[in-house]
């Protein structure tokens, strides 16, 4: 299964979870893990998924979600697992 | 399972450091589109490079895209155009017709940059090598993507005088031939010894007759990285300097693995080699000066830079090669100036010389990079530049190269402005004592004694 790493990072503000989590629901994106932290005010998420079930092709549904980050003024970035595995793992 | 520390390190590294892989660059063997008649020659490159490399841009994008790692360039490197057109060109014109099919199957391809306008005579020129080298200035300056490289020496032949001499004259003419470029078309020209065939940076890259049918190269990078890695051991024993560089390149090249991996299975071309190589651009933090800077060391070219550039090189391998299954290329840290911001101030105020950069040079991946020397050199002050470029390779057994521009109108206190990751160079003294007599003589210098390991 490959799995696709998302991250938020940005002001923190109310609902910012819930809307992301909502897009991914709404498009059978499956979350794994969450882990989040503010560190000075501002918002870091990392969010592990399984976009295997998704309908939408993953350019799409990647580039919609970092629209989203536009209108929660977060920078919302969508990469494979895989570049941080290979990097931080022997 | 992976953190959010490890993620937000390496999202760092792209969005703050500059980490990118450098360039994809497809090689492609053209020596089955040898033939007797120009025309189908021709014809049959343009095929064949349209077919192989049809998909190397959108495989690239794609990678980008899932992986969130730019890929700065795709390119494309070919058989040495002096062995595939030796049976139908008979002079340095129809060679000429080959370069601007070249130029117009990268455009085709959408690539920047094709190289392999190449030939290889350490030892002597055939009549089709000659042919070609004379073609060069024309070449370069009747297309945009083409490059060209000419392999002058190696450890094993010695270095062929004959050759280098000739070339003093070419560089001159590819100047003169795009002067109102401030002559780029000498960007576009590396004259090697011991070229390697697998290399992936333009504008030396060709595809060596050694090489498989066509083969995935990645060159990666990653100057701003080992910068930032190092401000937080300033002040540390070498021990610690060593290790924070060798953890870095390890990081560095696996992304480059992960990326040549990914693109070699997408084309379906097998994966040759990862460059382990820090190569520079003109962005601020992007630059190998810098490293040296947060070393210790007040300006690139002060005492101390060719040991800094030394275990830099070092240990940028040492990290890179347990990072990926095969290396090759040039591997190391680049020193062009152009396209360096710190190495530009260095030379601006005086503290890095060409005498200094050729020391470094020893101990670097390449050689004397991108380099604007005043326009009113003499052909043969440049033919004893790469004399002795060459001769360090030689005796070193390592590849050193040497890509001079010498600016038609243009003389030292002034800039050479060449665009986009070429950059822009102030004009540095040669020493104006001349070499004639020496470069002159002709033939060739033999190889050294250590070269006879049988």
């Amino acid at each position: 299964m490959k799995k696709t790493i998302i991250t938020v990072v940005g002001k923190d503000s109310v609902g910012i979870i819930a809307r992301v989590c909502t897009y991914l629901a709404e498009n059978s994106i499956n979350i794994l893990d969450i882990s989040q932290t503010i560190v000075s005010g501002y918002f870091n998420m990392m969010m592990i998924v399984d976009g295997n079930k998704a309908e939408k092709e993953f350019h799409i549904w990647a580039e919609e979600l970092e629209k989203m980050g536009e209108v929660l003024s977060c920078t919302v970035k969508v990469q494979h697992e895989d570049i941080f595995n290979k990097m931080h793992r022997i | 399972m992976i953190n959010i520390g490890e993620v937000f390190e390496t999202n760092k590294m792209i969005e703050q450091e500059n980490l990118d892989v450098r360039t994809i660059t497809l090689g492609i063997s053209l020596l089955d589109c040898a033939d007797g008649d120009l025309e189908k020659v021709n014809e049959k490159i343009y095929d064949k490079i349209t077919t192989v490399a049809k998909d190397l841009l959108k495989v690239g994008q794609e990678i980008e895209r899932e992986y969130g790692i730019p890929i700065v360039n795709k390119r494309i490197s070919v058989t040495p155009i002096s062995i595939v057109g030796a049976c139908a060109c008979h002079s340095p014109e129809d060679f000429i017709t080959i370069a601007k099919t070249l130029d117009k199957a990268a455009k085709a391809v959408g690539v920047n940059f094709i190289g392999g306008y190449s030939a290889l005579v350490p030892k002597g020129m055939t009549k089709s090598d000659k042919n070609l080298i004379l073609s060069i200035p024309r070449a370069l300056a009747e297309t945009e993507r083409v490059c060209s490289s000419v392999n002058v020496g190696s450890t094993k032949a010695g270095i062929n005088m004959d050759a280098v001499r000739l070339l003093g004259d070419i560089i001159l003419d590819a100047a003169e031939l795009t002067k109102e470029k401030d002559s780029l078309g000498c960007a576009k020209l590396v004259v090697f010894c011991n070229a390697p065939d697998d290399n992936p940076f333009m504008a030396g890259a060709f595809h060596g007759v050694t090489e498989s049918d066509a083969v995935v190269n990645v060159g990666v990078s990653g100057p701003g990285v080992v910068k930032t890695a190092l401000e937080e051991v300033r002040g540390a024993d070498f021990g610690a300097l060593c290790e924070t560089v060798k953890k870095t390149a390890f990081k560095i090249t696996r992304v480059g693995q992960l990326v040549a991996q990914e693109a070699s299975k997408r084309l379906n071309i097998p994966f040759g080699i990862i460059d382990l190589s820090l190569a520079p651009t003109p962005a601020i933090g992007d630059s190998i000066a810098e490293i040296f800077e947060v070393m210790g060391l007040e300006r690139a070219g002060a005492p101390g830079t060719t040991a800094a550039l030394a275990l830099l090189n070092d240990q940028v391998k040492k990290g890179g090669v347990m990072a990926s299954s095969y290396v090759g290329g040039l591997s190391g840290a680049f020193i062009p100036v152009s396209e360096d911001q710190g190495m530009i101030d260095a030379v601006k105020e005086g503290a890095l010389t060409l005498e200094k950069l050729e020391a470094m040079t020893c101990v670097c991946s390449v050689g004397l990079d991108m380099i604007a020397i005043p326009g009113d050199t003499k052909a043969s002050s440049i033919a004893g530049l790469i004399a002795d470029e060459m001769a360090i390779g030689m005796v070193n057994q390592k590849t050193t190269a040497v890509r001079v521009i010498p600016v038609i109108g243009k003389t030292v206190g002034d800039t050479a402005e060449f665009g986009g990751l070429l950059g822009y160079a102030p004009i540095m003294p040669v020493n104006p004592f001349g070499c004639g007599d020496f470069v002159n003589r002709g033939g060739r210098i033999p190889a050294p004694i250590h070269s006879f390991k049988n």
